[in-house]
């Protein structure tokens, strides 16, 4: 077991808009080589009031990228004198990361409310390009040149499941979903999974426990021992 | 007098630009852009994907962009190194704007500034992951011509870059002729683009068609091309040779 591995956040990050705000979503897992370092970390961090980040990749290196950006758009809050919109904030991750490439190694998601442009999703993917969408997701943050790797499949599930105008409720319960079905097949994410809704009113934080998820293909339900099985199928007739 | 040290060139740069930036490798990117010239200027074509590897990663990505009144940019690679240029070329229209003197930069001149600038980061072994095409139109002068990642420029009547140069050359120098009509022109890039649709596998079916003309510029709505299937060879290829494909 290599202790010195790097740590990263193999990962599950996903961010959606919906008619009014954003829903971002991860799941917990920090790994240093096969070692799950940290079982309930927070990907989603806050760069302003308004505006989060989900990280992804090198957890060291998402995190210095992060700071930085949370140290300039103070100093852009101050002296522009009103919050910062999300599209300052990608921008400025953008050139964090773009201006570094040779050095890091970080999938990062910005995602905020405001007054101007309501709520906004930014990707911004290794090498430092800057796409906005109505929703982004990243799985399993490895080298791009390992064909197909274990994103794939979210990539389908979005490609059903999403829809335009969905509402606050939906929007976090298919970020729920979509996390727990990267959970059950990425050996990199895992955990619990913690939502972060951003809209007009604030900023809302949720908290969504492993043994709370929904089971998929091949899952059995959590048992607290084998003995409660075997007494629950004894022969004796249950009283009505 | 440079009072400024490499540390400070760019703020952003987490560290000291003496630490040598080497040829890196592209991670989000485009393929093919084809440019060809028509009757009243310029017209381009490119598909709207942004690979990430072997996966279709976006693919509502916009490679081609109006520079200043006369020109227009396609590129294929790296997206990130795209953006980029449009931040440099963005700050080369302000400039010359400010001029304020009646003047504006055509294309030959946007053109020649990419190459010096795609030329002199091949030089220092950071070069822009990008295969560029420049068309515009300029006092009635139309004007095509294509940078590649390390410096090669040229002009021509058809310009493509990554795949297109190998699938759609050959039809163009086949079928382009002077003073193509507008609706001749789309049709040809199309025909180009569906056999890199067929052919290119990192090709998204998802398309703009830029037209540049004095007048101004003109990038279509995204649309998908239709594909054919119906050659009966494709019902049973193998038959007669099973296992074969």
């Amino acid at each position: 077991m290599d202790l010195n591995a790097p740590h990263t956040m193999g990962t599950t990050i996903i961010g959606v808009t919906y008619n009014g705000g954003v829903v971002l979503g991860a799941d917990s897992r920090t790994s240093t080589g096969m070692y799950v370092a940290n079982r309930a970390s927070d990907k989603i961090t806050q760069l302003t009031d308004n505006v989060y980040i989900c990280r992804s990749g090198s957890a060291a290196d998402s995190q210095i990228v992060s700071d930085y950006v949370r140290y300039f758009l103070h100093q852009h809050t101050i002296q522009l004198g009103q919050p910062a919109t999300v599209k300052v904030a990608a921008n400025l991750v953008r050139l964090v990361s773009y201006n570094n490439k040779n050095m890091l190694e970080t999938g990062l998601i910005v995602g905020g409310w405001d007054k101007y442009e309501g709520g906004k999703i930014y990707a911004i993917p290794l090498g430092g390009t800057i796409i906005e969408q109505p929703f982004c997701y990243w799985s399993l943050i490895t080298s791009p040149f390992i064909t197909g790797s274990g994103s794939t499949y979210l990539y389908g599930f979005f490609d059903q499941a999403w829809k335009e105008g969905m509402t606050k409720d939906e929007a976090e319960q298919l970020v729920v979903k979509a996390v727990s079905l990267a959970i059950a097949r990425d050996g990199a994410s895992g955990g619990v999974i913690r939502t972060v809704i951003i809209n007009s009113e604030g900023v809302t934080r949720n908290f969504y426990p492993g043994d709370s998820l929904p089971l998929w293909h091949e899952e059995l339900p959590p048992q607290n021992s084998l003995l409660e099985l075997l007494h629950s199928s004894s022969p004796e007739p249950m009283n009505v | 007098m440079n009072l400024m040290d490499s540390s400070h060139s760019n703020p952003m740069s987490l560290c000291s630009q003496a630490d040598s930036q080497r040829t890196l490798y592209p991670y989000v990117t485009g393929t093919s852009v084809i440019g060809v010239k028509y009757k009243d200027g310029i017209l381009m074509a490119a598909d709207m994907g942004g690979s990430y590897g072997s996966t279709l990663r976006y693919k509502s990505v916009e490679r081609m962009k109006p520079i200043g009144k006369h020109s227009l940019l396609g590129a294929s690679g790296e997206i990130s190194d795209f953006q980029e240029i449009l931040h440099y070329l963005d700050e080369l229209i302000l400039y010359d704007n400010m001029w304020d003197d009646g003047n504006s930069l055509g294309p030959k001149e946007v053109h020649s500034y990419l190459t010096r600038v795609m030329y002199n980061r091949r030089n220092k072994f950071n070069p822009l992951w990008n295969s560029l095409v420049l068309g515009g139109v300029k006092n009635g002068q139309k004007y095509l011509g294509t940078v590649s990642m390390i410096g090669v420029h040229f002009e021509d009547n058809h310009v493509a870059t990554g795949f297109g140069n190998h699938l759609a050359r050959p039809i163009l120098r086949d079928e382009w002729h002077e003073d193509l009509s507008f609706e001749d022109g789309v049709k040809l890039l199309e025909k180009c683009m569906r056999v890199l649709l067929y052919r290119d596998r990192s090709a998204v079916n998802k398309l703009q068609i830029a037209k540049i003309t004095e007048e101004g510029v003109t990038i279509s709505q995204p649309y998908s091309l239709k594909t054919f299937w119906g050659f009966s060879a494709f019902q049973n290829p193998t038959v007669g040779a099973e296992g074969s494909w």
